[in-house]
């Protein structure tokens, strides 16, 4: 308990505990606000930082800046998608049907990109992910662009995730689990050895590492939570389609692990809720400024995000201090 | 027969008007090793300066030929202002701020221009059909896109092959840091590279208007294309950009005029006409990673 | 733990999460949500549906049911998942009374559940028209005031057999609203089909490889289904071709206000079908278009129209019951008379809740004054049912 309390002591723990502490409340409050927007938000934010946090295993710890990440909400939306307009509701058979293909497909992926590097990887990654927003598209039975309405995974007797305060605890509980496993294997041999290869991959070869087998790991492992990340997007819009996957949502993944602080634990929690204020708030805030400004947000942002690329390096965990440990 | 070279014309039209594209982007990056998302914007700005200006001087002609130098000036400010701090960091900071540019770029545009698109007209001279076989007709002004594309194209060669500027370039593609050893004004260098990119992305985004429309957000489209086209051909090589974007455009034809009816040897109608928009738009896809698999720093990239 | 759950740290978290306001008590006024494109490249078409959505507020003096009404409109940014979130926010945050709008299949799809299911409040879509919610998905708290998808291709298609027109090459973009436009004008359409091309969506600039195949066939006939800018596009290529002198365009939602200005004389004679026309003789119609012209000094679009009538359609509900919305079984009765002066004539609603209406052809002409724009010269059809509403359970 002890050791558990420890990094309370220092301001970045505190902070962290802080607001792991408001999310997991955060259906009490919203209910005692009457605020019901804010949970769906919450959950959203949730979801995606699932996400961000996945990608960060290999953008942030390996240097793999994979620009078709979003291709795993739409494997892990899509495998659930399909079996429930098959009438197959079960989560049971849904999850790990979903995250299996996550797996195969990230392996697969990974296995012909990784002969590549920098740019290269970058486009190869996105052309992947094209191929299968393509073929979803193409998919008529199953809606092709207009996309799917679905009802939600079924655990009977379990928990209802049509209730919106259970199935935002399941997602949370879920990211702890993500957290909890970043966490691991940031610091395991695994994560060092990852972290080597980023800034020297041929002195990590030249130690005996076999580089290319640690990465395509590190790559189906990331494919393994973002495909979770797709079955618990699905699950909350009750809806598939194709968008989920364009490449703007692989941009969008991206800007948030580096807003945050990439290589970080904490990072991409931060990075994906700061991303949502500011989504939610920039608009109407130059609203305030003056009426009608806040169509023109976007040109605000994309400065924005042009400032964050010069001078934020660290993101905003560089924000928070030193780390400690 | 006939059909069969207008096709081939078709596919050739297509494939010039992306080299053009890709020129610029290839040429950035193999020099500054800068990745510029933000490229499709300079085309987008080429198409509504040239609409700007055709509508001042009411000529077609002197419209987009002043509408060159106004995307060169574009380029050179863009350059100074962000892409120069972007030279020394990494790809991904690069992809975040030329992202954030497009969309910067976008929504000026709908401040600007409104969010109504605009159409140029082809001019006069060209609005016609010529007859290039007895029977064959073929719109003039995508002759015009031919012409003037080969000729960019011829030109581009000569600059990198006979000229100082070319010889820099070269230079730069392989070792950048020799070039800087030897003295080179390498921040002069690098705008006047900028700048001549934004000028050929402008000139893809001009001559592409007349035959389709100038809006917000139009070279987004045909951006991932550009940046397919450099990556198969080998970042760097204008070479490879040629002949990719001449691979990409036949494939391009191909798919949508012979695949169908291929398909259809062996399918039902319906099921051929269903499948093959949705195999000719993943073939590029296919065919880059295939290539890189084969060659994972395209065909004719430089290799470490 | 448990004691602390508000806790001042909590209330501080809180404050900083923007919670602190509560609703304000007074009485409130009629909150209608409108769910558009308003920026990116489809922007042209959401700024055209609020334009006509001032000029109904305007025409209805700001008051709806003896209330004043505020409009709150929300960017979807041509995405369903943001579509569906800035709906969301309308329904639990801003607790409107309607939402209106919606110009892509996609997004409504994506927000319907959302809005009519959990968050018990009316639609009124004022473009989309998807198969599904005309059929299986049909929904107590869903209305439109547009068309399902397959009904003007139909239309269209009646009219080419009335006219004798022999063969037709289909064109058309690969997606799931360019697939039911084709197979809505199969449905009804009894010539011979020479060929039908899918063409790549939304990157494909460049129709050369599909017009030399028109060419070559030498059909009686095109029919297209290009919305916005690649509608420019298409006629652009399809003149300059040539074929404008060989082979007639038909078309459906691709030549209309927003892009003949685009396309100029080059679309000229050439015909399409639609619900609604900007001639067509009724008095609240000429009233539109003239008070429309006079602002914008550009003719209303058919998006336009649909959202003055959704407007329109949620003012009858709230005249007829003075302004009380509580009721929403009250509220869906008075709306389901379709009890206002739609723009296009009158309609009456079908078990779905689409209407059930006439359709026009209408031919690209230039006006007195040298602008383009389209007039009636025809109609398809009559009293027009869609054809999935026997699917749905609602009678």
């Amino acid at each position: 308990m002890a050791g558990l309390l420890a990094p309370l002591r220092t301001p970045r723990g505190l902070i962290v505990a802080l607001i792991l502490l408001v999310f997991a409340v955060l259906p009490l409050l919203t209910q005692a606000f009457d605020q019901r927007y804010l949970l769906s938000i919450g959950t959203r934010i949730v979801i995606w930082s699932i996400a961000a946090i996945s990608l960060n295993m290999i953008l942030g710890y390996g240097g793999l800046v994979s620009f078709g990440h979003a291709v795993f909400f739409g494997i892990g939306g899509y495998a659930v998608g399909i079996l429930a307009a098959n009438g197959l509701q079960s989560g049971w058979l849904q999850w790990p049907v979903a995250i299996a293909a996550s797996v195969l497909w990230a392996a697969l992926v990974g296995a012909l990109s990784l002969r590549t590097r920098g740019v290269y990887f970058i486009m190869i990654t996105l052309a992947f992910a094209q191929l299968v927003y393509y073929v979803s598209a193409g998919l008529e039975a199953y809606g092709a662009d207009d996309g799917l309405n679905i009802s939600r995974s079924r655990f009977d007797g379990l928990i209802d995730l049509r209730d919106k305060a259970s199935f935002y605890w399941l997602c949370f509980v879920l990211l702890l689990g993500t957290l909890w496993f970043c966490g691991r294997f940031a610091n395991s041999r695994f994560g060092f050895v990852l972290r080597g290869a980023k800034s020297n991959d041929q002195r990590m070869m030249a130690l005996g590492f076999p580089v290319f087998r640690y990465r395509l790991a590190a790559f189906t492992l990331s494919g393994a939570f973002g495909g979770l990340a797709g079955i618990l997007l699905a699950n909350e819009g009750a809806y598939v389609s194709p968008a989920m996957m364009s490449w703007v949502k692989s941009g969008d993944l991206i800007v948030i692990v580096v807003l945050g602080g990439m290589g970080t634990l904490f990072g991409p929690l931060y990075g994906t809720i700061a991303f949502f204020v500011l989504e939610e708030s920039l608009k109407p805030l130059l609203d305030l400024v003056h009426k009608g400004w806040g169509e023109y947000w976007q040109i605000v942002f994309g400065p924005m995000l042009v400032l964050i690329a010069l001078y934020a390096r660290g993101g905003i965990d560089s924000l928070l201090g030193r780390r400690h440990g | 027969m006939d059909y069969l070279l207008i096709q081939m014309l078709n596919g050739v039209q297509l494939g010039l008007l992306m080299f053009l594209l890709a020129a610029g982007l290839t040429l950035t990056f193999g020099i500054m090793d800068l990745v510029n998302l933000a490229h499709g914007s300079l085309y987008m700005m080429g198409a509504y300066l040239a609409w700007t200006l055709i509508g001042v001087t009411d000529s077609f002609f002197l419209g987009a030929l002043l509408a060159l130098p106004a995307t060169f000036l574009l380029g050179v400010a863009v350059e100074a202002v962000v892409m120069r701090r972007l030279y020394a960091r990494d790809h991904l900071d690069q992809v975040l701020a030329t992202f954030g540019l497009i969309l910067f770029f976008n929504e000026l545009v709908r401040a600007v221009w409104g969010p109504a698109g605009k159409s140029i007209a082809v001019p006069a001279f060209l609005a016609h059909t010529v007859e290039i076989l007895p029977g064959v007709l073929y719109p003039a002004y995508r002759f015009a896109i031919i012409v003037v594309g080969a000729l960019v194209a011829l030109l581009l060669a000569w600059l990198v092959a006979r000229t100082r500027l070319g010889m820099l370039i070269r230079a730069g593609a392989s070792n950048r840091r020799m070039i800087a050893a030897l003295g080179v004004n390498i921040e002069l260098l690098f705008s006047l590279v900028f700048g001549l990119g934004a000028v050929f992305a402008g000139l893809a985004g001009l001559m592409a208007a007349p035959i389709s429309s100038v809006k917000i957000g139009m070279g987004d489209d045909i951006l991932i294309l550009a940046f397919v086209i450099i990556v198969i051909g080998g970042i760097g090589s204008i070479k490879g950009a040629f002949v990719a974007a001449m691979v990409v455009g036949q494939i391009d034809i191909v798919g949508r005029a012979f695949l169908p009816d291929f398909l259809k040897t062996f399918m039902s109608s319906a099921a051929a006409s269903s499948a093959a928009p949705a195999i000719s738009q993943v073939l590029v896809y296919v065919l880059m990673a295939g290539v890189l698999v084969w060659r994972p720093t395209g065909l004719f990239g430089q290799r470490n | 733990m448990k004691t602390k759950l508000f806790g001042p740290t909590t209330i501080a978290a809180l404050a900083t999460l923007g919670l602190g306001s509560l609703p304000a008590m007074a009485q409130s006024p009629i909150k209608i949500g409108f769910v558009s494109t308003f920026s990116g490249p489809q922007a042209a078409i959401g700024e055209d549906m609020r334009r006509s959505v001032e000029l109904a507020k305007e025409h209805l003096g700001s008051k709806m049911g003896g209330k004043p009404f505020e409009i709150i409109y929300e960017d979807d940014t041509f995405k369903p998942d943001v579509g569906k979130a800035r709906s969301e926010k309308l329904v639990l945050q801003d607790k409107v009374d309607f939402i209106g709008g919606y110009i892509w299949s996609n997004v409504l799809l994506a927000s319907l559940k959302t809005v009519t299911d959990e968050g018990n409040t009316i639609l009124v879509s004022a473009n989309a028209g998807p198969s599904q919610i005309a059929g299986e998905l049909c929904n107590k708290n869903f209305f439109s005031t547009s068309w399902q998808n397959d009904q003007t291709p139909m239309a269209m298609g009646e009219y080419l057999n009335t006219k004798g027109v022999k063969s037709l090459y289909l064109v058309g973009p690969n997606y799931a609203a360019g697939k039911d436009m084709l197979a809505g004008v199969k449905r009804t359409y009894k010539g011979t089909i020479v060929n039908e091309d899918f063409t790549k969506w939304p990157d494909q600039i460049d129709f050369s490889a599909e017009l030399a195949k028109i060419a070559a066939a030498k059909p009686d006939g095109i029919f297209i289904f290009y919305p916005g800018a690649h509608g420019v596009q298409f006629v652009k290529q399809w003149a300059q071709a040539g074929l404008n002198k060989t082979v007639p365009l038909y078309q459906v939602f691709s030549i209309d206000a927003i892009t003949l200005p685009q396309q100029g004389d080059l679309a000229l004679g050439t015909l399409g079908a639609q619900e609604w026309v900007n001639d067509l003789p009724n008095e609240q119609n000429k009233r539109y278009v003239a008070d429309f012209k006079k602002k914008h000094n550009v003719y209303p679009s058919y998006y336009g129209a649909q959202s003055y009538d959704a407007i329109m359609l949620m003012a009858s509900a709230a005249d007829a019951l003075k302004g009380d919305l509580s009721d929403k079984n009250k509220v869906r009765a008075e709306l389901k008379k379709a009890n206002f002066k739609s723009l296009r004539g009158d309609f009456k609603y079908n078990t779905n809740q689409f209407p059930i209406q006439n359709f026009y052809i209408q031919e690209a002409v230039k006006d007195a004054g040298g602008m383009m724009t389209v007039k009636t010269i025809a109609t398809a059809v009559k009293d027009a049912k869609d054809p999935y509403y026997e699917k749905c359970p609602m009678k």
